[in-house]
């Protein structure tokens, strides 16, 4: 059925529980843009039969009168989260062939509420990059282009194939991950929502680890309403994961009140970086002056350690990493290289050396390196203390505000393959997201704009630990008065 | 901090990744590019800071200390690209 994949989530539940089309139908026009996109490279692993059985049994569920909160709705789903039987590459070599004996608690949530699943999209390999250049399934093509040109660009990442997908309208939504950005700058760079909610929100158990202390799942999606709906069934307390809170999980969509009068937002000084683009800084003040007409009091605030959030993350994320990835052995599950006389070491240093990638395997060095005998205080302990006052000056800040307003990206999507050759240059990609990850907030991008050559632009919004609500309500304001309706593709460039 | 090519090698082999030789030298310069940018660290004051240790203040939470789940080794062996039944398979490590 044509038009369906134009759907949100929100009006594909509508049409749904009105009998307009059933989930077999809505899931097909999707498995059908999936097939029209693939050029995109924005799924590893396509999953129809399982999809269309999904569906099936949705219309059979809904028929007897049984609805969950995404009840017929197909999703993607990055594939960093375990799905039980289907195989979970987390973009890399060394997990080829890892079929998981069980489900991700997130996943099984949204099973649980009715969803359906189209696939497991691609990514930066183990969560780490910006451009999705990384993943060993081939990179993906972010469906914009700039006005003019046909080269092709970064989806941002690590989470590019779900946002990809998304924007192409090969899924109204997708899970991503988050652990300095993940999840918001590819948003950005592909032109619709991304959030990230505070540490603790969803399960973590199932989800390949990257960085343990920073790694939260989240929501992509169009708008912030389906943002809101597919956070709901994604969050929750999970006995599994001791750091997911025993809090109940709010409706999200009901803080959608259009309503912020009243309402606090910060704008933080250090955010003003020299050199960034003249488009970016014009959207930043648009975004102030609606929020202020909306009725918001607008508040100059002070985050100074915002220039230390990055390199300090460049300590703490390896370390982990090179902690969380010892697991891929050779033994257990995934590739294993080895000659026939090699001993147990080289058996472990061949598989690892011919499994990672490079920008993997420079992490994995780093975090070696800093935790090592000698230099554990010199640089992960200092680096864990500068977090603690980057923690403190958002605790200082939200004493005072309720939200903050900043650019979601220091740029707009490059294009694939530039900044292959300065880690430091694609590292920078994440300099306004980084900060809120270190201190485990809850943050959201909204495209908000086209800069000069038509690309998208997002905006970024943080709140307070826990204050998804607040969030979301502000995000829904935003997102309104900036009436972002273009489209990549031959209509967001006429 | 500046490395070396003998100090990747050393943290390669800690970190059991094989880096090829000829990979050894460039890497060296990618690893020290990265050091000596989080070495502005050092301009913030830290002395009276504690590290952070939890990304959000919760208590962990403590639980009975029983077996509740098991019984699953069939489902655990399949993903092992070598064992033989109900075993990890490794290379002989006893002479």
């Amino acid at each position: 059925m044509a038009g369906l994949t134009g759907l949100t989530l929100a009006g594909a539940r509508a049409g749904l529980a009105a009998g307009d089309f059933t989930s077999e139908e809505l899931t097909r026009a999707h498995l059908d843009a999936l097939e029209e996109t693939r050029p995109l490279n924005a799924f590893i692993a396509e999953t129809p039969d399982h999809a269309l059985e999904m569906a099936r049994a949705s219309d059979a569920r809904r028929a007897g009168g049984q609805t969950g909160l995404l009840e017929g709705l197909p999703i993607a789903v990055k594939d960093l989260f375990c799905t039980e039987g289907v195989q979970t590459t987390a973009g890399s070599r060394i997990l080829g062939g890892f079929a998981p004996p069980y489900e991700s608690t997130v996943t099984a949530n949204l099973w649980a509420e009715g969803a359906v699943m189209l696939g497991k999209t691609n990514m930066d390999e183990f969560a780490m990059g910006s451009s999705n250049m990384t993943s060993h399934y081939g990179r993906v093509e972010n469906p914009w282009r700039a006005a003019g040109s046909n080269q092709a660009l970064a989806p941002g990442g690590s989470s590019g194939g779900s946002a990809a997908a998304v924007a192409a309208r090969a899924a109204p939504a997708a899970t991503g991950t988050d652990t300095g950005g993940s999840i918001r700058q590819p948003a950005a760079f592909c032109g619709i929502v991304g959030m990230k909610p505070t540490y603790g929100r969803c399960s973590r158990w199932g989800i390949v680890a990257f960085a343990s202390s920073l790694d939260q799942a989240g929501p992509i999606a169009r708008t912030v309403r389906d943002s809101a709906i597919l956070l709901r069934a994604m969050a929750g307390h999970d006995p599994k994961d001791s750091t997911s809170v025993p809090a109940p999980v709010p409706d999200y969509e009901a803080a959608l009140t259009g309503d912020i009068r009243g309402l606090r937002i910060g704008i933080p000084a250090e955010y003003r970086l020299d050199g960034t683009p003249e488009a970016i800084a014009a959207l930043w003040e648009r975004g102030i002056d609606w929020l202020k007409a909306a009725g918001a009091e607008i508040v100059d605030i002070g985050l100074p350690h915002t220039k230390y959030a990055l390199p300090a993350y460049y300590i703490v994320a390896p370390a982990e990493a090179s902690s969380n990835l010892a697991r891929y052995d050779g033994v257990r599950f995934g590739l294993r290289e080895a000659g026939d006389d090699a001993d147990l070491t080289e058996m472990y240093e061949a598989t690892r050396g011919a499994g990672f990638g490079a920008e993997v395997r420079r992490r994995i060095l780093i975090g070696a390196y800093v935790l090592s005998a000698g230099y554990y205080d010199a640089y992960y302990i200092k680096a864990q203390r500068v977090r603690s006052l980057i923690a403190q000056d958002f605790a200082d800040a939200f004493g005072r505000v309720d939200a903050i307003l900043t650019p979601t990206t220091p740029t707009a999507a490059f294009p694939l393959g530039e900044k292959m050759d300065d880690p430091i240059a694609m590292y920078l990609n994440d300099v306004f997201t980084v900060p809120a990850s270190m201190a485990g907030l809850p943050a959201i991008s909204v495209p908000a704009g086209l800069d000069g050559d038509g690309l998208p632009l997002g905006l970024h919004l943080i709140a307070n630990a826990f204050k998804e609500e607040t969030l979301f309500r502000v995000a829904g304001v935003l997102e309104a008065a900036a009436g972002f309706t273009a489209r990549p593709g031959p209509a967001a460039r006429a | 901090m500046a490395l070396d090519s003998d100090t990747v090698r050393r943290i390669a082999h800690l970190a059991r990744v094989r880096v090829p030789e000829a990979e050894l030298e460039p890497l060296a310069g990618e690893l020290s590019n990265i050091l000596t940018w989080v070495e502005q660290l050092g301009e913030v004051d830290t002395d009276d800071v504690p590290p952070m240790t939890s990304a959000v203040a919760v208590r962990l939470p403590m639980r009975e200390d029983r077996v509740d789940d098991g019984g699953k080794a069939e489902a655990i062996l399949s993903n092992a690209p070598e064992g033989a039944p109900g075993f990890f398979a490794v290379p002989k490590v006893i002479e």
